[in-house]
């Protein structure tokens, strides 16, 4: 195990941990959104899709233990570079220009990351862990966003997962090494497509709850 | 038709690695504009010294833009705003009358500063003892084509064979990392035939010692590729991901 250690301890090595962990929570949300637009069938339709994921029973203990291993490595793996990188500059440029190619989102990972984190704690314990012995996931999330600060907070967090996502799914092919003239436009076109889908695909389910419930 | 221009340069300035360093104002007069930058701080550094003023140490060798020793921060662009240009090509026609000019030196834990401008690179020597090379039988010269290369595998290969090893990668990435330097070296061997068979160890040996070395982490900011005087492209660090895995996950190496 000496080698494998080695080699995903190495600065590449971390970097195929951040790619592979960070596409499967690209995958993650795809599904997660794909359930979400059930709201848009109403109560019925998004409380039977409830019920049905929770009758998978033992499958979906699996997958959530596998996305809790996920993100540990991921979070870990990413300030573990975060601050290696901030310790490989220890001077400061007093004036730093960007010839272009950094964007805001790629500037912005690993402080997006945090808040992500933090959004994270504060969805589960809204809606994941919350008691639904008397009531419905429906009730319990058309309830929080009648909240105009409940929307805020979900609508500014989509956007962060959003600027999150544009950077992290083209960044993640190039570090696996998927990087061709005949791969990189449609990439790097898919990655812009997966941000926006994200915002708006989530942004936009609090703001039709507040206006239809 | 040549013009002459008046510049305010803030030059850093530190005498010995050990000293922290300064910034100072110098004004220079009457530059002609067809100079290069580096004649302009030639012009400063001779004022300076009838001044009996220590002159600006700046590493420079063949001011033809292929030596790779040249470099510094220019108004915090590694090698100056113009695309593709080392510091030496970059000429004073791209400044104008009473532009104020910051000079820094490449800053990086791997570079230090050994004078002013001078940063000591001898990192990437380390990476390029660690498998930059191939190793041959010497003897007279085997036949040309013993070893077949496709045209479009050479091309590719004389890209990245275009790294200098000026640092300037280094110098523009916001995380320091040496990455576009050694995916260049790493890509030159690993597309011909010569240097497949060593191709693993010198994967796993060159990212090993650009960590030892202490360069930061490739985070796709493709700052390297806008900065490169060569223009090396970012493909070259998905070959060099890639060559790595390989290395790591196929191969008896380790």
């Amino acid at each position: 195990m000496n080698w494998l250690t080695a080699a995903l301890g190495a600065s590449v090595g971390k970097k195929l941990m951040m790619a592979l962990t960070g596409l499967a929570f690209t995958g993650f949300l795809a599904g997660h959104l794909a359930g979400n637009l059930t709201i848009y069938g109403g109560k019925a339709a998004f409380n039977g899709y409830a019920e049905k994921l929770h009758s998978l029973g033992p499958l979906l203990k699996v997958f959530e233990v596998g996305l809790i291993g996920f993100a540990a490595v991921h979070i870990l793996t990413g300030l573990w570079l975060f601050l290696q990188n901030r310790k490989a500059r220890p001077v400061r440029y007093t004036l730093d220009t960007s010839p272009g190619g950094r964007t805001l989102s790629s500037r912005t990972m690993p402080y997006t990351g945090l808040i992500i984190l933090a959004f994270v704690a504060f969805h589960l314990t809204n809606f994941t862990f919350a008691d639904k012995t008397r009531t419905t996931i429906f009730e319990i999330v058309s309830a929080a966003f009648s909240s105009p600060i409940y929307i805020g907070i979900y609508v500014a967090a989509m956007i962060v997962v959003g600027l999150h996502v544009r950077h992290g799914f083209w960044s993640a092919f190039q570090t696996l090494g998927a990087n061709h003239p005949k791969l990189m436009p449609t990439i790097s076109a898919l990655s812009v497509a997966a941000g926006l889908i994200v915002g708006f695909g989530f942004g936009l389910l609090p703001i039709f709850i507040s206006l239809r419930y | 038709m040549s013009t002459s221009i008046s510049l305010t340069l803030k030059i850093w300035r530190q005498s010995n690695p050990a000293d922290k360093g300064r910034f100072k104002n110098y004004t220079v007069k009457d530059i002609s504009t067809d100079m290069s930058f580096l004649e302009m701080l030639d012009v400063v550094n001779e004022q300076l010294t009838l001044a009996g003023e220590e002159p600006v140490a700046f590493d420079h060798d063949c001011r033809e833009g292929i030596c790779g020793s040249c470099g510094t921060m220019v108004n915090g662009r590694a090698h100056g705003q113009l695309k593709g240009t080392t510091l030496c090509q970059l000429h004073m026609r791209h400044f104008k009358d009473g532009d104020t000019i910051v000079i820094e030196p490449f800053r990086a834990r791997a570079f230090p500063v050994i004078k002013d401008l001078v940063v000591d690179r001898s990192a990437f020597d380390r990476i390029i003892q660690a498998g930059g090379f191939i190793s041959v039988n010497t003897g007279s010269a085997p036949e040309a084509n013993t070893l077949l290369v496709p045209p479009h595998n050479a091309e590719k290969a004389m890209d990245a064979a275009a790294c200098i090893g000026c640092g300037g990668c280094v110098a523009a990435c916001p995380n320091a990392s040496a990455m576009l330097f050694v995916s260049a070296k790493v890509s030159q061997f690993a597309l011909l035939p010569q240097g497949r068979p060593e191709a693993a160890r010198r994967a796993l040996g060159m990212v090993r010692s650009m960590d030892t070395c202490g360069f930061g982490n490739c985070s796709n900011h493709r700052e390297c590729e806008k900065s490169c005087p060569k223009e090396i492209a970012i493909v070259n660090i998905a070959r060099l991901n890639r060559e790595y895995v390989k290395a790591s996950f196929a191969s008896p190496e380790s």
